[in-house]
């Protein structure tokens, strides 16, 4: 009341006009939690650039690959010598057979540029080729027997330091304490380059390959292990999504509230939260020691990631059940909808976003782990072949994408380091994927009302 | 108990829908509803009034049993409704509430289209033969629950979409289209602008010739507006029942009285 009339006098007691002390110091301390968020997320944002940019600088490479293409003489006396074009004699010719032609082939097609060679034997000069040449020469050989007896164009893989060379991961400093390449070498190669021998392309052998020895990354790719990952997924989610959601549906909706489910819920919270090594010893000794599966099977990693998946889904989709409002359960009760009706019509519905989130996000977790199949064998394994159909996808040995990787980057050669890196571009685009696919799953969900 | 005495001077025996005999109902350790008696007539409303936390909704869910989903509520005595209890080891809850139709508080129409909300029960209860079975039905509870003018034209528009009114009388036509016996709503209108209020008490009455509905209300008003017989409860005891004229006019119970007036609740 006196402040009415006060204010009927001329200037109020607290003038709205004027910002008072109190006031400041709230205003002040809001202006700097602010900031601080500000600061955060300029801090992740920053910790994201830098990792991005170091993935894509690190790994881009990986997808490239320096090629040599010459022609080839296949000579018949060295590969067929019956004649006979006899496909189980032929295959008697090893890769040994097949090195001295490709050597020679190097060098004569040298001679044809006029590009100096001042090697004097074939053997140095063929350190520019990756040692699998003479094996891709075969398999094309022994593919087309015909061939034999004639001259044909290859396009070869270069060894791994004259294809670093190009990528500027090899410099001429760093061979003068290199055994296996001369600057000489890369005078060729330069020379190659300019004759229109050696190029560096898209190599898509990275991306549908097979992996390879250590001592050739070049010809090393992550395909096969890409197909591994594959059938693990196929797997997990076969059992993860129905024994998740059912389950939890039954302790959401069904299941007395008591202390063994109070129990369950605690257990399962905090298997959530167990390592997921422990997930891998304990595949090892049930699905392998106990049920005899066969190592680094597909069909035992996705056994042991669903196990791992298991709670992930579980929590969130019990989560989504529960943000259902209550009086849709009440609504569908009220006019005689059985509980089952009640949940299956009308709860699980409403609940599909987030259990389809929840899900694809548990798989993109179990995409992406690699601690488990150390155990179970799926590390370390060279995975030379792509499984020959949908049987042997799960049950022949093989690797997953992040186990891939790991291997990878454990490898001794830098050139396997940047492989590392494109397998992890590789990945991380997998995961991306997945993720858009859970945002748009959601959305169209939702739209619906 | 004074409250029987006028139970038994008022009802006939013949066209009793529930009868109620002794009703406990415990939360837990909390006793909330007391030795309740009452009986409840055919095609007519029955309004139930109180104030706050009285028990008056809770002894309304247990007429069908939906109190049967709250783990720790626990009810014993007898309700029978057409003389069978309802609480009989044989009884399915589910086939009573079939019977025992139920409109609640805030108005929940399914996410679904208004046709898909209205059809649902019959569907799931097998009421219609054919699709111009179903079709009938829809119309039938549409215009029933007052709302087929408004609607017709958008059937397979989202039932969410509606305003609240419009919403409480889709749920109100929703419950209808099952043919339930009894309908119980549980405060219908306290969602509700006066407008859309008056529309719904309106529709109340003309439920009244086919079923025998029992209303939960915290308006006064309403409850004289709208209802033949009225009961008061109070502190889970049911205080008074009888002709709602005789309730509002000249309660015989003082605490009746005195939360008419406004003394109490």
């Amino acid at each position: 009341m006196s402040d009415l009339s006060s204010s009927q006098n001329g200037a109020p007691k607290n003038s709205l006009l004027k910002v008072d002390a109190r006031t400041k110091k709230r205003n002040a301390s809001e202006a700097r939690f602010k900031a601080y968020g500000i600061g955060a997320i300029a801090l992740g944002l920053c910790f994201l650039v830098t990792l991005l940019v170091s993935i894509l600088g690190n790994g881009v490479p990986a997808f490239k690959q320096t090629f040599i293409t010459i022609p080839v003489e296949l000579t018949e006396s060295k590969l067929d010598k019956s004649g006979t074009r006899d496909l189980e004699v032929m295959k008697k010719v090893t890769t040994f057979g097949y090195k001295p032609l490709v050597e020679n082939a190097l060098v004569a097609a040298l001679e044809k540029e006029g590009i100096e060679n001042p090697f004097a034997k074939a053997k140095d000069l063929a350190k520019l080729l990756s040692s699998s040449a003479p094996a891709q020469v075969r398999d094309v050989v022994l593919d087309n027997p015909n061939l034999v007896g004639q001259t044909v164009e290859f396009r070869l893989l270069a060894g791994s330091r004259v294809d670093g060379y190009f990528k500027g991961r090899v410099t001429r400093d760093a061979l003068a304490r290199d055994k296996n390449l001369d600057a000489a070498h890369l005078d060729i190669a330069d020379a190659m380059v300019a004759a229109g021998m050696m190029d560096t392309t898209f190599n898509a052998d990275f991306v549908l390959g097979a992996d390879a020895s250590e001592s050739r990354p070049e010809q090393a790719g992550i395909g096969v292990s890409m197909v591994g990952s594959l059938f693990m997924m196929i797997v997990v989610l076969c059992l993860s999504l129905p024994i998740g959601v059912a389950a939890s549906i039954y302790l959401e909706e069904f299941a007395p509230q008591n202390k063994w489910t109070d129990l369950i819920e605690v257990n399962i919270s905090n298997l959530a939260a167990v390592p997921s090594i422990v997930y891998g010893i304990l595949g090892l000794a049930v699905f392998i020691q106990f049920a005899h599966l066969p190592q680094s099977a597909p069909l035992v990693g996705g056994l042991v990631l669903t196990l791992m998946t298991l709670p992930t889904i579980i929590i969130s989709t019990r989560a989504s059940l529960k943000a259902v409002p209550p009086s849709i359960r009440d609504a569908a009760l009220g006019i005689g909808a059985s509980k089952m009706q009640s949940v299956f019509h009308h709860v699980l519905p409403l609940a599909m976003p987030g259990i389809l989130t929840g899900t694809i996000i548990g798989l993109a977790q179990a995409l992406g782990e690699t601690a488990p199949l150390l155990l179970i064998g799926m590390v370390g394994f060279i995975a030379s072949n792509m499984p020959d159909g949908i049987a042997s996808g799960f049950l022949d040995p093989n690797s997953a994408m992040p186990a891939q990787i790991y291997e990878w980057a454990k490898r001794a050669d830098p050139a396997y380091y940047e492989r590392a890196w494109g397998g992890i571009i590789i990945l991380l685009g997998f995961l991306m994927t997945m993720n858009i696919i859970a945002v748009i799953l959601r959305r169209r969900f939702e739209r619906r009302w | 108990m004074n409250d029987m005495r006028i139970v038994k001077r008022d009802v006939e025996m013949n066209d009793i829908k529930i009868s109620a005999k002794d009703v406990q109902v415990y939360y837990g350790d909390t006793h909330a509803i007391k030795d309740v008696n009452v009986e409840i007539k055919d095609k007519t409303v029955t309004a139930f009034i109180g104030p706050s936390g009285c028990g008056k909704s809770t002894f309304l869910r247990c007429l069908n049993r939906m109190n049967d989903t709250i783990d720790i509520c626990r009810v014993s005595g007898e309700i029978k409704i057409e003389g069978e209890d309802i609480y009989d080891k044989r009884v399915d809850p589910v086939q009573l509430r079939a019977k025992v139709g139920m409109v609640f508080q805030k108005p929940n129409p399914f996410p679904k289209s208004i046709y898909d909300n209205i059809a649902y029960g019959p569907r799931i209860h097998g009421l219609a033969r054919s699709k111009a079975d179903l079709d009938d039905i829809v119309e039938k509870s549409l215009r029933r629950g007052a709302i087929w003018d408004e609607v017709k034209d958008r059937l397979h528009a989202p039932g969410t979409g509606l305003s609240g009114g419009q919403q409480q009388r889709l749920c109100i036509a929703r419950a209808v289209a099952t043919e339930p016996e009894v309908l119980l709503m549980d405060e219908p209108c306290s969602a509700l602008d006066p407008i859309a209020t008056a529309q719904v008490e309106e529709l109340i009455d003309e439920l009244r010739e086919n079923f025998s509905v029992v209303i939960v209300t915290h308006s006064m008003q309403q409850a004289a507006r709208v209802s033949q017989k009225t009961a008061f409860f109070h502190l889970g005891n049911l205080v008074e029942y009888g002709e709602t004229a005789q309730i509002f006019t000249n309660p015989e119970d003082p605490r009746t009285e005195s939360y008419i007036t406004g003394r109490i609740g």
